[in-house]
Order: C-alpha cells, then sequence, then structure tokens
C-alpha cells in the first residue's frame, strides 16, 4: 500500500477580525497518499486558499488562529514546528503553486538566479551543477531556449510563461507535496493542458503528491485522483473522482455539477444556480450550514449539523439526506441526465 | 428568424505603435453581428478579442477598414446627436468586476452616471425608479442602491456592471470576458441573467471570452480569432462538432471535460502555425460556416476532417 504522506485532523482556522472572528475553517479532515493528488473545490470563500496556506503554515499570526487540530506530515505535527523548523520543510517537502504567479517571483532578479537559489537552498551541490539543473527544469516546463532565458527577468516572459516558471521553482526542491492554488486559472486552455500534462509528468517520475485547488470540474476530472468539496470551511463530500462525478450525494456537489454547461446539449436548457448567498463565517449558521441553499432541506438541517456519512470505503458525504430514516432524495434531473449521458459515452467506447 | 444585420465589420484594422515595431493587433477582419443573437469570439490571451471589441465601440481611432452599425459608419457619423445616439445603443461590460466600478460611488450612482450626460429621467422620483427596475432586473434589490460597490460580492459587482451596461437601454452590447473572474456556480448565474435579459430586450451580443464551454452554452454563432485573424466562423454547433481549421481543432482538444472517464483518454491536438500568402481569404464550407486560408489548403482541411 501506498505511503501516507500527509493527513489532516479536525483542522480549524480562525481570523480574529474588527467584527468578529472569521471561522475560515471548521474541522477539516483528509489524508493523501504518495503519488495521489488531491483536488479541492469550492466555492469563492469556502476556505480552500486557507487550508492549503496552513499546510504551510502560512497563516499570518495574527490575525490568523490555528485553532485546533493536527497537520502529519509524515507522522509529524507541523502545528507546533518554529518558523525555522518550517522553513526548512517548506520548498524541501512541501512546495506552493500561487494563483499569482507575480507574488512569487522577484521581479528585479534574474529568472534563472531564482531557481539555482531555490536548487542550493536544499541541495549540497555545486553553483555550476545547480544551474544545470535549473536549465534542466525551465525546458522540462517548455520553456524554449532555456539557456537565454536563464538570464532573463520576470517581466521579459508572458503570463503563462512566468507560470511555467514559478511551477519550475516549486518542483526545483524535489517536493514530496506540491500544494497548487489555481495554477492555472489565469491561463489560455492550450497552455493550461500543457501544464496539466507535465505536472503529471513529474508526478509520474517522482511519485509527488500533489494538493490541487481549483473551481474549474473539468481540471478537477483531469487531474484528480481524489476530490475534498468544501462548502463554509468544512469538507462537505469527498471521495474518489469517479464517486464525485458519476455518484455525487451532497445538495452542493449537485449544484456545482450542474452549473457547468454541458457541451454536447443541443437543446437551450438554463443552467442549473445555486440559489443564494454564502453564509457569515463570523455567526455559522446553526444545523447545516448549507440548509439555507437547499432545496432539498430537510427540518433536521436546521437543528442539527449532519456526521459524514459513509457512502462507501472511500465516498463521504455530510448531509442528512444519507441518513436511513430520510425521504428518498434524488439529485436534479440535469445533472442526472448528464451523468448518464458520460456513463452512456463510456459503454460505447467499450464496445 | 429574418436576419438583420446590426453591425458589419469590413476589413477592420488595428495597429499599435511600440518603438520602432508595429503591433498588428486586428488584422484586417470581416464579420456582421444579426440583430438579437450572441456572437461569441475566442481565442488565446493576446490574440486582438478585447481589442476587436474595443474598436468596434470607438475608443480608438481605427488603422483601416469601417465597422457600420445600423447602417452607419461608427468612425465617420460626426453630428452630436448621432454620436450621442451611437453612444447609448453601444454598451460594454468589462472583465474585471473590482477594477471596473469606482469604489467610492453607491451602486445608484453607478447605474445612474450616464443619465446626466444624456439628459434622461432629470426628475428625481423618475430616477429613482429607473434605477430600482434596473436593480430588479439583475437580481439585485432596492436596498442595493445606496451601497457601496466594495460592499458587494463579486458576482453581484458583475450584476451591477450589467445593470450601468443596461442603463441607457442599448441595443448592444459587447461584454468582454465578463465571468472569466467568477467562480462556476456565479457564472452560471451571470450567465442565465445574460440569456433573460437578451429574450426580454432583444438584446445583441458580442460576448467574448477564452473559456470555450460556456461561450458554446451562451452563442449562437462563434468566431475563433488567433493573431490578429479571424481563422473560422460559424454556427456554434458547427464550429464545435464539426471545426475545420487546425487551429480551432487544437483549441476544442484542449478543453477539459466534467467527465474523469472521457479525461483519461482526451488526447491533445497541438497546433503548427501555417502563415497564409497575401491572397488568402475566407471560404463557405457550410452554410454560414466561414475558414480563413487558401483554397487549397482550405480544401485538404476540409477533406480531412
Ligand atoms: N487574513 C484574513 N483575515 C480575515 N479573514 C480572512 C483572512 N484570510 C481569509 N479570510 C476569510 O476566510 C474565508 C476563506 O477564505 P479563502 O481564501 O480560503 O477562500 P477560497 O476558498 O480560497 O476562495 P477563492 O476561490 O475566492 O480563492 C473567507 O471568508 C475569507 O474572507
Ligand atoms: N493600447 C495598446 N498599445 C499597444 N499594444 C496594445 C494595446 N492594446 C493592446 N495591445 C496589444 O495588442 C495585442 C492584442 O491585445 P488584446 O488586449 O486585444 O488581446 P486579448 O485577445 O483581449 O487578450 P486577453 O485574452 O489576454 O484579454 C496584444 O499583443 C497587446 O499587447
Ligand atoms: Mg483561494
Ligand atoms: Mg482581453
Amino acid at each position: 500500500m501506498a505511503k501516507k504522506v500527509i493527513e489532516v485532523k479536525d483542522l480549524h482556522v480562525h481570523f480574529k477580525t474588527f467584527s468578529g472572528t472569521v471561522q475560515a475553517v471548521r474541522g477539516v479532515n483528509f489524508e493523501l497518499f504518495e503519488g495521489e493528488t488531491l483536488a479541492i473545490v469550492g466555492e469563492s470563500g469556502s476556505g480552500k486558499s486557507v487550508t492549503s496556506n496552513a499546510l504551510m503554515k502560512l497563516i499570518p499570526q495574527p490575525p490568523g488562529i490555528y485553532a485546533a487540530g493536527e497537520i502529519l506530515l509524515n507522522g509529524t505535527d507541523l502545528i507546533p514546528l518554529t518558523d525555522k523548523e518550517m522553513s526548512k520543510i517548506r520548498g524541501n517537502d512541501i512546495s506552493m503553486i500561487f494563483q499569482d504567479p507575480m507574488t512569487s517571483l522577484n521581479p528585479t532578479m534574474k529568472v534563472g538566479k531564482q531557481i539555482t537559489e531555490v536548487i542550493l537552498q536544499h541541495k549540497t551541490i555545486s553553483r555550476s551543477e545547480a544551474k544545470i539543473k535549473a536549465i534542466e527544469l525551465l525546458n522540462k516546463v517548455g520553456i524554449p531556449f532555456p539557456e537565454k532565458r536563464y538570464s532573463q527577468y520576470p517581466h521579459e516572459f508572458s503570463g503563462g510563461m512566468r507560470q511555467r516558471v514559478v511551477i519550475a521553482i516549486a518542483l526545483a526542491a524535489d517536493p514530496k507535496l506540491l500544494i497548487a492554488d489555481e495554477p492555472t486559472t489565469a491561463l489560455d486552455v492550450t497552455i493550461q493542458a500543457q501544464i496539466l500534462e507535465l505536472m503529471k509528468e513529474i508526478q509520474e517520475t517522482s511519485k509527488t503528491s500533489i494538493i490541487f485547488i481549483t473551481h474549474d470540474l473539468g481540471v478537477v476530472a483531469n487531474v484528480a485522483d481524489r476530490v475534498a468539496v468544501m462548502y463554509a470551511g468544512q469538507i462537505v463530500e469527498y471521495g474518489t473522482v469517479n464517486d464525485i462525478f458519476y455518484n455525487p450525494k451532497h445538495p452542493y456537489t449537485w449544484g456545482l455539477l450542474g452549473s457547468m454547461p454541458d457541451l454536447d446539449n443541443e437543446a437551450e436548457e438554463r443552467l442549473y444556480t445555486i440559489p443564494g448567498t454564502p453564509p457569515d463565517l463570523i455567526h455559522p449558521p446553526k444545523g447545516d450550514a448549507f440548509a439555507a441553499r437547499n432545496e432539498f432541506a430537510l427540518a433536521i438541517d436546521y437543528e442539527m449539523e449532519p456526521p459524514m456519512f459513509k457512502v462507501s470505503d472511500t465516498h463521504y458525504a455530510k448531509t442528512w439526506l444519507l441518513h436511513e430514516q430520510s425521504p428518498n432524495i434524488e439529485m436534479p434531473h440535469i445533472v442526472r441526465k448528464r451523468i448518464d449521458s458520460f456513463l452512456a459515452k463510456e459503454a460505447m467506447h467499450h464496445d | 428568424m429574418t436576419k438583420n444585420k446590426i453591425l458589419e465589420v469590413k476589413a477592420l484594422k488595428q495597429y499599435f505603435q511600440s518603438g520602432s515595431t508595429t503591433i498588428k493587433a486586428v488584422d484586417n477582419i470581416s464579420f456582421d453581428v444579426y440583430e438579437g443573437e450572441t456572437l461569441g469570439l475566442v481565442g488565446e490571451s493576446g490574440c486582438g478579442k478585447s481589442t476587436t471589441g474595443r474598436s468596434i465601440i470607438n475608443l480608438y481611432n481605427i488603422t483601416a477598414g469601417e465597422i457600420i452599425f445600423k447602417g452607419k459608419n461608427v468612425h465617420t457619423n460626426k453630428s452630436k446627436k448621432e454620436k450621442q445616439q451611437f453612444n447609448r445603443e453601444m454598451q460594454m461590460i468589462f472583465q474585471d468586476p473590482y477594477a471596473s466600478l469606482n469604489p467610492r460611488m453607491t451602486a445608484g450612482e453607478i447605474i445612474s452616471e450616464g443619465f446626466k450626460i444624456h439628459g434622461l429621467y432629470r426628475n428625481k422620483q423618475e430616477r429613482q425608479k429607473k434605477i430600482y427596475e434596473l436593480l430588479h432586473a439583475v437580481g439585485l434589490n432596492s436596498e442595493h442602491a445606496n451601497r457601496y460597490a466594495h460592499e458587494f460580492s463579486g458576482g453581484q459587482r458583475q450584476r451591477l456592471g450589467i445593470a450601468r451596461a443596461l442603463s441607457l437601454d442599448p441595443s448592444f452590447i459587447i461584454a468582454d470576458e465578463p465571468i472569466s473572474a467568477l467562480d462556476v456556480s456565479i457564472q452560471a448565474q451571470v450567465v442565465n441573467l445574460l440569456k433573460d435579459l437578451q429574450k426580454e430586450r432583444g438584446l445583441t451580443y458580442l460576448f467574448i471570452a477564452h473559456d470555450l464551454s460556456m461561450v458554446k452554452y451562451i452563442s449562437d454563432r462563434i468566431a475563433v480569432m488567433y493573431r490578429g485573424k479571424i481563422l473560422e466562423i460559424g454556427k456554434a454547433d458547427d464550429i464545435y462538432h464539426h471545426p475545420v481549421h487546425p487551429y480551432t481543432k487544437s483549441l476544442l482538444s484542449a478543453i477539459p471535460l466534467p467527465d474523469p472517464l472521457s479525461e483519461q483518454r482526451r488526447v491533445r491536438i497541438p497546433y503548427e502555425h501555417q502563415e497564409m500568402p497575401e491572397n488568402a481569404t475566407y471560404y463557405e464550407v457550410d452554410e454560414e460556416h466561414f475558414v480563413y486560408g487558401t483554397e487549397q489548403v482550405v480544401n485538404t482541411w476540409i477533406s480531412s476532417r
């Protein structure tokens, strides 16, 4: 069995603000094995970035607080570690790709130097060996003429190329865990596809584990082994990529899947939307946080928070709809129809 | 549906001078937009989509070509009245809902900004009524009128941008990546809203985006742009199901679908650009489906379809 790289247990992250304490992450649990990709999806403000920044211990304190929980990297809890101990882990064991490439590049330093610095920080090799390795990396991330590009500044690169440089830097130390926060959202589909292919290739050769944050469900279907769906600071559904896309159980997941347009559907159907707005995380609602926006909400949803119900060994969802005494509620027609058409296409392919 | 041309773009060129080099941002494009339809404009970053939109709405002195809106040449109709009329009829929605609204103005002020310029709704009550009507039209409510732009969420701001664009009762709206900055569930709300408004008000849209899946969903026809040129234009379904130009095929092959099993099999088609000679032009390969190239090249593309 594959090695467990990271395990997050009951993580709570709060922010003390002027108007009150924002409970940004409210009890997140997941684990990730060697060579696996976990995608975290969910709407804006649901706590995806806070969760991933917490794994790097990058939550600003104050206003942030690690209010409870453990982050176990190869069995060691990161929460009590000092900054100094953490900085050894960052880049060495865990690397992160941020959404905006410019925030992680130094505009006044040549691109090549930025990569060699990272390599030298983490490996005891000579400067010239590091340079060779950096050029190799630039080549690997698909930058043409890497020797020439090595001595250019970030502003001489296009947006997509800068993002590839950021990826090269993140990979420079051969991390065991790579966290990518919306790495391709700002890119064209073609460049996005190239970068996804590259990440998978590198994952295959170096057995990297990847946490991939995105709100593009197409990208999730492409890269993920497992998917965590977040809502209001909690994981509300967790499963393999097939569990989530072909057998979704949480009404919020239904809403997400339904809001994507279906390219093969010729009929003019309205897109499914999730009504209302996300809850206030200073005063999270009583019961199920999704209740107010859930057209299938039950009376109990306004009273008691649902536990994670087990659907299968790989699949869990936090909704009272899965309780044995709940009425039998089907997913919305538009989602059912789409899944059926995907599965029918799949069956045809195998004939 | 009888098709009226509301907009005709003829041999439009928009060049920019950058030091000693000339950037051919838009390089000789021609297309029509029919009344009441949505034309999607797609292509990679920097291919000239925004420049096309901005040239049409008369933000630039165009380098060459003609833009005819409702039968009148946009860049030569000089009477003040005609200009004002044009400024009312054509509006633009911008990509970034955060940057395009003044955070120090209330929603009401943002929406009614154009009224003064055009001398509309001078009576305060009338003005108020129109503001409320617009807020309702985009799914906001009257209480939002006194809130400042920075107090709105991304989706709400984009609705506000749409309300502002509608405030002068336009007939033609250029939407430049109106949903790219939003997350999927809010994208769906905004797209549904744009479709509803189109039905209610008979609006015509030029919808600019790089997200092909939403474009396919919202558009009647799609134009595919690459390095300042339109390479292929046709009905959305034809472009999606029967693309001819290799660039279109490559673009389509790169869209990830929310279907993990098919994603495992997806093969991306790389694109190798082939410069066209001077005599390249548009060939009609199907009804209303045009491809840019030389006769010989287009024929080889068709036969390998
Ligand atoms: N420094 C901070 N101070 C106060 N609140 C914060 C801070 N950082 C994040 N939050 C809050 O925590 C919640 C979760 O934010 P987070 O950035 O994780 O969202 P997200 O899921 O990554 O959203 P997006 O898709 O927009 O990136 C939000 O309500 C946000 O306002
Ligand atoms: N005012 C300007 N001066 C000089 N060059 C410009 C100007 N506006 C645009 N360009 C250039 O023209 C080309 C087309 O730009 P445009 O903004 O139209 O692209 P786009 O297709 O909208 O791209 P994106 O998807 O990134 O918004 C680019 O090379 C751009 O750098
Ligand atoms: Mg985020
Ligand atoms: Mg643009």
